[in-house]
């Protein structure tokens, strides 16, 4: 055949071919619009993709769309059946009542303390020892990565009571210094699955790499610095991420170290666990003024506790694609 | 002397973890093994021990009738359900890499369960029961099971079945770490592939998988410490049940969690060699 298909009206309208080769034509048309040719993915295979991320797209998003829309609701729309998704007036009140009864601007930039420092020493220190691993062989290295794994596995609640009494006998509790020390020291909330995670990617890593740049006479600092990172930016963001959102919701230990003493430091999940007493203490119940917490208010004060997060993550995600040019350039 | 210096690099690298380790685990875990070996009482004027040996341990398995019981539970649903999520999450890291209109929305909200899972909104969702499917007949499904499985086989595929939305939320730290992987493999590596008439499918076998294997194991293990350390596992809420009883106390408590970890381990260990095995039989 030596005129190529080139639509399926003009194969129709050609007066030269028969109606066997015209049929013909038209099922080969078809099947490459429904199952694709070489890198081109056909229209089924495409439709599979979509399904499958709409769907499980949606059942991630429905609950947060469904506590968005609680939290824009008026009392009157709360109460009101007809009102599901939409509406009826644009408000607000609920996000500035949750404002002030969170202590936003305190709590906000606690989180953000409590989450970022130890965050940076987390995956620095993680980083280093992934890469110790991976990298050298000493004696006794696999009975430490035993003991690191196991580490993890120990139930952390029974953990937690001599713990806190090392602690506060050292003198680390009350302060930042209980979550940012021992994340410097590879101790940090999970810090053994980025520990794994960096030992996987800096295996990856050829050895003829570093081979190479030992020969150049580079040290083992440089070695990691521009050869370990830049193969690992992946590692880095993902770690970054985790342990971000981890610190960010931890609620058990910011309680046991922080609350116990006085101190200042409050966080959006900590204000957001007292949230129902500290708005009865703000807005009393009295009889002129009928204010009971709703649903829309708490829907309100957990969608604030979230949203920095999704912000944070909504910017770094954009490296993540970035990194494979780069690990394109040296990898070769 | 290459060996030598190697070790120091190795010792200069790990540094950190090992301080911390003798210094914030170590002895808190061996606090907490001494613990064990004696009968704990938290009294106002200070903690009282009385040395008992093993008597806890042989309680934890002689004397509590729900341990074995939800220990049993525990690993059949493991088993069930840590291939499921990391098969789920496999899938959709490989749905999220291709070239897909609105990557950005989509991976946004693919991020949400790891915001979700890890903080209060969680328990919010399984309280309002948003994390079940109500469409699915749960008694259809037992009554097909239960004809092929035994029963107690049954009871925990149906409980994948109701929970799977569940597993769903659970699945979104393993879907970056593989996102995060797929994006470190060279896409020259597919494009020679294709050249040489390779389909998606032997690449997906040939070249993915292969690469991705070690941090399938690593999501492995995540997902099984994962769900045995979550606040929603019973045996969990047996030991702090236990922690704060009257007649038990802390120290059956802490014998309690020391034979869970080991239990836990052992199944950790099975999981490696399963992994390492096949590894050989690739590369003959």
């Amino acid at each position: 055949m030596a005129k190529s298909p080139s639509g399926f009206i003009q194969v129709f309208k050609d007066p030269t071919l028969s109606f066997k080769e015209k049929g013909r034509l038209f099922s080969v048309k078809v099947n490459r619009f429904l199952f694709g040719m070489n890198d081109k993915k056909g229209f089924l295979m495409k439709l599979v993709i979509y399904t499958l991320l709409l769907c499980i797209g949606f059942v991630y998003l429905y609950p947060m769309m469904h506590m968005f829309v609680t939290s824009m609701m008026s009392l009157a729309d709360l109460l009101d059946s007809s009102v599901r998704w939409i509406p009826s007036v644009f408000y607000t009140d609920n996000y500035q009542q949750a404002f002030s009864v969170m202590n936003i601007r305190k709590s906000l930039l606690g989180s953000f303390i409590i989450a970022f420092i130890p965050t940076i020493f987390q995956v620095i220190v993680a980083s280093l020892v992934g890469y110790g691993f991976a990298r050298f062989d000493f004696p006794f290295k696999k009975i430490l990565f035993g003991l690191m794994i196991f580490s993890f596995i120990i139930p952390p609640q029974i953990l937690m009571m001599p713990t806190y009494r090392l602690f506060s006998e050292i003198g680390l509790t009350g302060s930042i210094n209980a979550f940012w020390i021992p994340a410097a020291l590879g101790q940090g909330i999970n810090s053994t699955i980025f520990i794994l995670i960096f030992y996987q990617f800096f295996k990856q890593t050829p050895t003829s790499l570093y081979e190479a740049a030992e020969v150049d006479g580079a040290g083992q600092l440089t070695a990691f610095f521009r050869i370990a990172i830049p193969m690992a930016v992946p590692a880095f963001i993902v770690s970054f991420l985790f342990s971000f959102v981890w610190y960010w919701n931890e609620t058990y230990l910011t309680t046991l170290y922080l609350t116990s003493k006085s101190t200042d430091i409050t966080t959006i999940l900590l204000q957001l666990q007292q949230f129902e007493q500290n708005y009865e203490a703000m807005y009393p119940v009295t009889e002129n003024s009928p204010n009971k917490i709703n649903e829309g208010i708490k829907m309100a004060g957990t969608f604030i506790s979230i949203l920095p997060l999704l912000i944070v993550y909504f910017f770094l995600q954009r490296y993540f694609v970035e990194s494979v040019d780069r690990t394109g350039i040296t990898g070769e | 002397m290459k060996i030598k210096r190697k070790t120091v690099y190795g010792y200069l690298f790990i540094m950190p973890w090992l301080i911390g380790f003798l210094l914030f685990v170590l002895w808190p875990m061996g606090q907490s093994f001494y613990y064990s070996l004696n009968s704990m009482r938290i009294t106002p004027v200070g903690l009282q021990f009385r040395y008992v040996g093993f008597n806890n341990y042989l309680d934890v398995w002689l004397k509590d009738m729900f341990f074995l019981q939800e220990l049993l539970n525990f690993s059949v649903s493991a088993l069930l359900r840590v291939p499921v999520i990391v098969v789920f999450a496999l899938i959709i890291a490989m749905l999220l890499n291709q070239n897909v209109k609105f990557k950005g929305t989509f991976r946004t909200i693919f991020f949400l369960p790891v915001i979700v899972a890890s903080g209060p909104v969680i328990n919010q969702l399984v309280d309002q029961g948003a994390t079940s499917i109500p469409m699915v007949n749960q008694d259809i499904i037992v009554g097909l099971l239960s004809q092929i499985f035994p029963m107690f086989l049954t009871s925990a595929i149906a409980d994948l079945f109701g929970q799977i939305i569940v597993i769903l939320w659970f699945s979104g730290v393993q879907i970056l770490i593989f996102l995060a992987v797929l994006q470190k493999i060279d896409p020259t590596l597919y494009e020679a592939a294709k050249i040489d008439g390779g389909s998606s499918w032997e690449c997906f076998w040939k070249i993915t998988l292969p690469t991705i294997k070690p941090i399938i194991l690593i999501n492995t293990v995540y997902t099984l410490v994962a769900l045995a350390n979550s606040g929603q596992n019973p045996i969990i809420d047996l030991i702090y049940a236990n922690m704060f009883n009257a007649t038990r106390g802390y120290g059956f408590a802490s014998a309690m969690a020391w034979m869970y970890s080991v239990i836990i381990g052992i199944l950790l260990l099975l999981i490696f060699l399963a992994f390492r095995e096949r590894k050989t039989k690739h590369t003959i």
